[in-house]
């Protein structure tokens, strides 16, 4: 289905500008006349595309795929394996919550808990300062999320933290992402949405490089079904054209340079390192670490993490049926899947897509890919 | 979590502000944003950081989305987001 019906269940603030962009989405893609693959790389605008069911209002012949968007869903196992280790020697571990489930090589954090570790969730990486204040035990930050959350870890480590604090980073830096799923020799994507509140931080500029390269336009965009909709039709345009560039559809919180103020501070205290994002490939610059100047907060030099202690261990049957790699790839989505809501779903999940809110698999779980329009009522 | 939640700044003090999220006041800091934050402005917040300044004219179509999460659904993801970022400040 390409355009509105005019009783159509959605709740678009604006329902007469939506169905002119499905109109005009779908007129666009009739004079490409040929199947169109775009990818975006963000889990809440997974959670709205679904949520919304924008992908009922797309042509058939365009694909919206959420690539790899979802920070918890790309930790690698080593590094819950790291966790897990710090745990087992008697430090605090606070984290986000979605954390908690994502399986490492023999186990969870959840199964660390279970087994006497203490692990805290937190909302702020204040509040793991604010556990640290308060009592004399070893107190790590296991740092996930993106470069926009990476900059509240960079400010709490330059605010003077105490002693007992320390960071485990597993923060990822999405630009370097980009380029190698551009690059993978089977990839279809012709055009990228950005998330609108990375860029908040980094500005639309950081992907004028990306787009020299791969002559693949970004379109930046917000997370209001209409702000998503308004940005796939920015770049179905761009790509019809021909002519790739950096499109910033989100104004009101994305500037061309950014936020220069979290900038300074995300690169005074991380560096980027090539790193594994799970199930997807090593990712040149994909991580950020602390540079050496904040080694007397960085867990990884405070605590002696012996990995291959843990790796006597084979991985569990079912995670090797797991695709999640390919899904944030974008190479299959999670129907593909032999598991997906049947062995794996939230309640025991085999994969970390399954794991956390901003995972393809818990989200199409929840609301469904392509739901109909009755549904979504 | 990259959603983050729009509040309406009550109070500034040196590098803290005082911000109301749908009547939950919490704290907020503004090491990071890069303008000037005035009680009165909205922030975005997000893990306790604001983030951005929302610009005056963008405040009603930003909170639209955000009233319909914070009044639907609790379970929703999105609103479990939202609420999440909202515990986030302290």
């Amino acid at each position: 289905m390409s355009v509105l019906p005019d009783n159509a269940p959605l709740q678009f603030r604006d329902p007469v500008l939506a169905r002119s962009m499905a109109a005009t989405l779908a007129r666009l893609m009739r004079e490409l006349d040929r199947p169109l693959a775009i990818m975006h790389v963000c889990g809440s605008h997974e959670q709205a595309i679904a949520r919304f069911g924008l992908r009922s209002l797309l042509p058939k012949a365009l694909d919206l795929i959420m690539g790899p968007g979802c920070p918890v869903c790309v930790t690698d196992v080593p590094e819950v394996d790291e966790g897990v280790l710090i745990a087992q020697q008697g430090a605090r571990i606070a984290t986000f919550g979605d954390m908690l489930k994502v399986p490492g090589t023999v186990q969870s954090l959840a199964d660390a808990q279970a087994a006497g570790a203490d692990i805290d969730i937190i909302y702020s990486p204040k509040q793991a300062v604010d556990i640290a204040r308060n009592t004399t035990q070893q107190v790590v930050f296991f740092a996930t999320g993106f470069e926009t959350t990476a900059v509240a870890t960079a400010a709490v480590i330059l605010d003077d933290p105490p002693p007992n604090f320390s960071v485990l980073s597993a923060h990822k830096y999405i630009p370097p992402a980009m380029e190698i799923v551009a690059g993978m020799p089977e990839s279809r994507i012709e055009g990228f949405l950005a998330a609108g509140h990375a860029a908040t931080i980094t500005g639309a500029d950081v992907f004028e490089p990306f787009v020299a390269r791969h002559r693949i336009p970004v379109v930046i965009a917000g997370f209001e079904p209409i702000d998503i909709l308004a940005a796939t039709v920015e770049l179905v345009e761009l790509i019809l054209a021909g002519t790739p560039r950096v499109v910033n559809t989100f104004p009101r919180c994305v500037t061309a340079k950014g936020n220069l103020a979290a900038q300074e501070q995300l690169w005074r205290v991380f560096q980027t390192v090539e790193g594994r994002w799970r199930g997807i490939a090593d990712i040149p610059d994909g991580n950020l670490r602390l540079r050496d100047e904040f080694a007397h907060v960085d867990a990884r030099k405070r605590f002696t993490i012996d990995l291959p202690s843990l790796w006597d261990f084979a991985p569990p049957g079912l995670a090797r049926q797991c695709i999640c790699g390919d899904i944030m790839a974008g190479m299959r989505n999670p129907k593909d899947c032999s598991l997906f809501n049947k062995e794996c779903v939230p309640e025991n999940p085999i994969g970390a897509c399954m794991v956390s809110n901003e995972g393809t698999c818990k989200i199409w779980h929840l609301y469904g890919g392509v739901p109909d329009l009755e549904v979504t009522a | 979590m990259c959603l983050g939640v729009p509040g309406r700044v009550i109070e500034v003090s040196e590098f803290t502000a005082t911000v109301d999220f749908w009547g939950v006041r919490k704290d907020v800091s503004l090491m990071i944003v890069d303008e000037p934050v005035s009680p009165g402005d909205y922030i975005l917040n997000h893990v306790g950081f604001a983030i951005r300044r929302i610009p005056p004219e963008a405040v009603e179509e930003t909170l639209a989305m955000y009233d319909m999460l914070m009044a639907g659904d609790a379970a929703d993801l999105m609103a479990v987001d939202v609420r999440g970022e909202i515990e986030g400040a302290s």
